[in-house]
């Protein structure tokens, strides 16, 4: 009997697994969101897309639009069953329940922005907000931008705003140079590996370079300020603990701020689906495999390394659970093994400086939804974690945590992606019954 | 690409067919349009769908992400807000 692969998220990962899957002879069915195929990566105007679709979509089960709300975990011998919700969101969503020999979960990731003060005024972006708006459709998220925070994506970031007329002021990486240098120059002999990756960033800084936008490092936006929407940013020195160097601050004037310190995983599906985590990210064998029986893993879920690498993970993952020989996967096993390299060097050259908080003040929001402040968690965080959210509702709003989360369990020491709702669900929508067909909506 | 009208609590706004409202709206120079429960504004923020900031209803169905959500011609979109009512 012919496998049937469900894989969840069609980015980079996800396009290769179903694509692997397929070739491996499984029945794929790949689900997304989003209604596009490519995941962030690969975001572009729906009119480009409609030229560009990935030839992949055209061989498998493609639900765009599709939602995972739920993993029951019916039988610890076979892969969850998984509850979808299809449909664009404000018009009619269908449910069905699909129950596949394998799942591959490939969710990607989202930007991580520490809290400062003012983040939550209009005109503050995450650096992924800005992206997504500008690459998707040609949106400026402002005239004067000021982008900050930590990582290789600020590059990408800073040049698509450049290439949708923003005038970007300057790219700021928090992590002093010397701390960046040593991260990315270890035993440079395997960044050979990743030249692709290297060639890639090499050219947006000589983008920023041509088109005078200043790098600099070791400087940090530490408050934004405006009556109603930002205004202007409060940027400052930091040294390589990320604490402020009293006396360094600067004020510039900005209509928009993007700002990002790395990725947080989206962990809800495999920790739903009972997987082990490890360093906070999903901890897989060789062959992509999680610790739950018959569900693999693959991109920014096991760690943050960028589409090469999340494609070579799909490869392996989307092999393997289509029932193909792991035997034949040597060559794409080395470039997944590099890519994992690239990983540990890219965290390596851009950490969170442990010292990053002491630029909150007490009024300092930390949860934007319940807008419950870095003062009132202080004062509540020596009782038990549940109490402190019961108390503060931090964490309770609307996002669910998944913007402050990392923060809440650096603060209050608890795992912040164990939600049984995954994505939300209306009332309504859940009333209904899910729909028999294991087909196409 | 084809034209579009909406309106955003009456009043008409135009964009282009493919644009997210949250898209629709920025272009059309709004920075924020949601109520935080302190009454703050809010706009949009992770612009992928993860941090819920951008809230609207459109067409009578609540909380609606406006980052998520591609604009359709005709599309009645209102504001909503957190905030206790005076």
């Amino acid at each position: 009997m012919t496998r049937h692969v469900v894989i969840v998220g069609a980015g980079p990962a996800g396009l290769a697994a179903a694509t692997a899957a397929v070739r491996a002879g499984a029945q794929v069915t790949l689900l997304d969101a989003a209604d596009q195929a490519g995941g962030q990566y690969h975001r572009m105007p729906l009119d480009t897309y409609e030229t560009k679709r990935p030839r992949i979509l055209e061989r498998c089960d493609w639900w765009p639009g599709g939602a995972v709300w739920a993993l029951e975990r019916h039988d610890e011998r076979r892969p969850p069953r998984v509850h979808v919700i299809s449909g664009p969101d404000g018009g009619t969503r269908r449910r069905h329940v699909l129950e596949p020999d394998a799942l591959v979960l490939a969710p990607g990731a989202h930007d991580r922005t520490l809290p400062f003060p003012g983040w939550e005024l209009p005109g503050v972006f995450t650096a992924g907000a800005a992206q997504a708006l500008a690459k998707g459709e040609g949106v400026a998220v402002g005239d004067r931008v000021l982008v900050a925070g930590s990582g290789p994506f600020l590059l990408p970031v800073a040049a698509s705003l450049l290439a949708v007329g923003s005038h970007v002021t300057a790219v700021l990486e928090a992590n002093p140079a010397a701390t960046v240098l040593r991260g990315w120059t270890q035993s440079p002999w395997r960044l050979a590996a990743q030249a692709g990756k290297a060639a890639e960033l090499a050219a947006y800084a000589a983008l920023l370079a041509r088109r005078r936008v200043p790098y600099r490092t070791g400087r940090a936006v530490i408050e934004a300020r405006g009556d109603g929407r930002v205004e202007e940013a409060v940027t400052a020195r930091l040294r390589a603990d990320w604490s402020v160097v009293a006396g360094s601050e600067r004020t510039t004037a900005v209509d928009a701020l993007c700002v990002t310190h790395g990725f947080s995983p989206q962990l809800e599906l495999p920790v739903a689906a009972g997987c082990a985590l490890r360093d906070g990210f999903v901890l897989v064998d060789e062959d992509q495999a999680t610790s739950s029986t018959g569900v693999y893993a693959a991109g920014e879920v096991t760690g943050i390394a960028g589409a090469p690498a999340a494609r070579a993970e799909g490869v392996v993952a989307g092999w393997v659970a289509g029932g193909g020989s792991p035997a034949r996967l040597r060559t794409v096993r080395r470039r997944r093994d590099e890519g994992r390299t690239f990983a540990v060097r890219l965290a390596a050259a851009h950490p969170i400086g442990r010292r990053w908080s002491g630029w909150l003040r007490p009024d300092t929001l930390v949860c934007r939804c319940e807008e419950t402040d870095y003062g009132t968690l202080c004062r509540t965080a020596d009782v038990s974690a549940r109490a402190v959210r019961l108390a503060t509702r931090a964490g309770l709003g609307p996002c669910q945590a998944r913007i402050c989360g990392p923060t809440l369990a650096e603060l209050l020491d608890t795992n912040p992606h164990d939600r049984p709702i995954i994505s939300p669900i209306r009332l309504g929508e859940l009333a209904n019954p899910p729909e028999e067909k294991e087909s196409t909506p | 690409m084809r034209p579009i009208r909406i309106s955003l609590d009456g009043d008409p706004l135009t964009g282009s067919d493919g644009q997210t409202i949250a898209g629709l709206l920025l272009a059309a120079g709004l920075r924020s349009w949601r109520r935080a429960p302190s009454g703050a504004p809010r706009g949009v923020f992770c612009g992928i769908g993860v941090c819920f900031d951008c809230l609207v209803t459109v067409n009578g169905v609540r909380d609606v992400r406006a980052c998520r959500s591609r604009a359709r011609d005709g599309d009645v979109v209102t504001t909503q807000s957190r905030a206790e009512a005076p």
